[in-house]
């Protein structure tokens, strides 16, 4: 029987990973990955707790599922914007976009 | 430790290694198979935890879906000087920093809560999960409104993405 507290801590690692790869890394779509990593972390502890606390509520898998059509709909637009910039500005480093940057 | 703590603790350390290589690794394509593989271990720990819908629905909206996507994103926005520049910011320590200290203030409040480690209850055998999430996703005392939203905002985020990355003049490729 798994405890409860070792998903907690694989999702605490999981949004670990991802928040050390949206903050440092300099290629726009990493950042993104980062995004899902977090966005993941999120669903297993969601998901876990809807096991493990109320297992006859299904509003666990019901926001889980939110999370899914969000994080589609991010990377989507996301990924479009990032196609946007390169075409004008040749680079989707996030550090050199910064023409809104005064 | 019986025999489904070893397999949690096998995909547990795949799925986070398979992380850590998506952050750190140098080149984004492998980043992004990298990612498929960690996607996959969460993908398995639904299975663990008995919701199957989610465990397919991973596979099918975020390897068949997200991760292509960002594939053929990286693709078309290729760029030489990507693979061989550090791939990480100035500022990366302190993220790094950030990072450990979320993970251990997120490790000390799990252990600061005693009642974290119990034994999973049983599931209700007179209910079909599957079922039951189709229907509470439909029915108006519960959760239509934010399914039908949610359907809004993927139609919104299909035009607007189409819109945002439809060239604007002749020289812009």
């Amino acid at each position: 029987m798994i405890p409860l507290s070792w998903y907690l801590f694989f999702a605490a690692a999981l949004f670990s990973i991802g928040l050390y790869g949206v903050l440092a890394r300099k290629n726009a779509i990493a950042i993104l990955m980062g995004i899902e990593l977090m966005l993941n972390s999120v669903n297993v502890n969601l998901v876990a707790f809807w096991r493990y606390r109320a297992p006859e509520l299904i509003a666990g898998q019901v926001w889980a599922i939110m999370v899914f059509a969000v994080a589609a709909a991010e990377v989507a637009v996301g990924l479009a914007l990032f196609i946007s910039i390169y075409r004008q500005r040749k680079t989707i480093e996030a550090d050199e976009i910064n023409l809104m940057k005064w | 430790m019986t025999t489904m703590q070893i397999l949690f603790i096998i995909i547990a350390a795949t799925t986070l290694g398979a992380a850590i290589m998506v952050v750190t690794t140098r080149k984004l394509i492998h980043a992004a198979l990298w990612l498929i593989l960690s996607l996959f271990g969460v993908a398995i720990l639904y299975v663990f935890l008995d919701a199957s819908f989610l465990a397919v629905a991973q596979v099918v909206v975020y390897i068949g879906a997200i991760a292509i996507l960002m594939i053929f994103a990286i693709m078309l926005t290729r760029n030489l000087a990507i693979d061989v520049a550090s791939p990480f910011n100035n500022s990366w320590p302190w993220a790094l920093l950030l990072a450990v200290l979320m993970f251990a203030g997120l490790v000390w409040l799990l252990s600061s809560w005693d009642n974290v480690a119990m034994v999973v209850p049983d599931l209700d055998p007179r209910i079909d999960p599957i079922k039951a999430l189709g229907i509470s996703l439909v029915s108006p005392d519960a959760y239509v409104l934010p399914f039908e939203i949610a359907s809004l905002l993927l139609l919104g985020a299909l035009i607007g993405s189409i819109i945002i990355a439809w060239p604007r003049n002749k020289n812009e490729g």
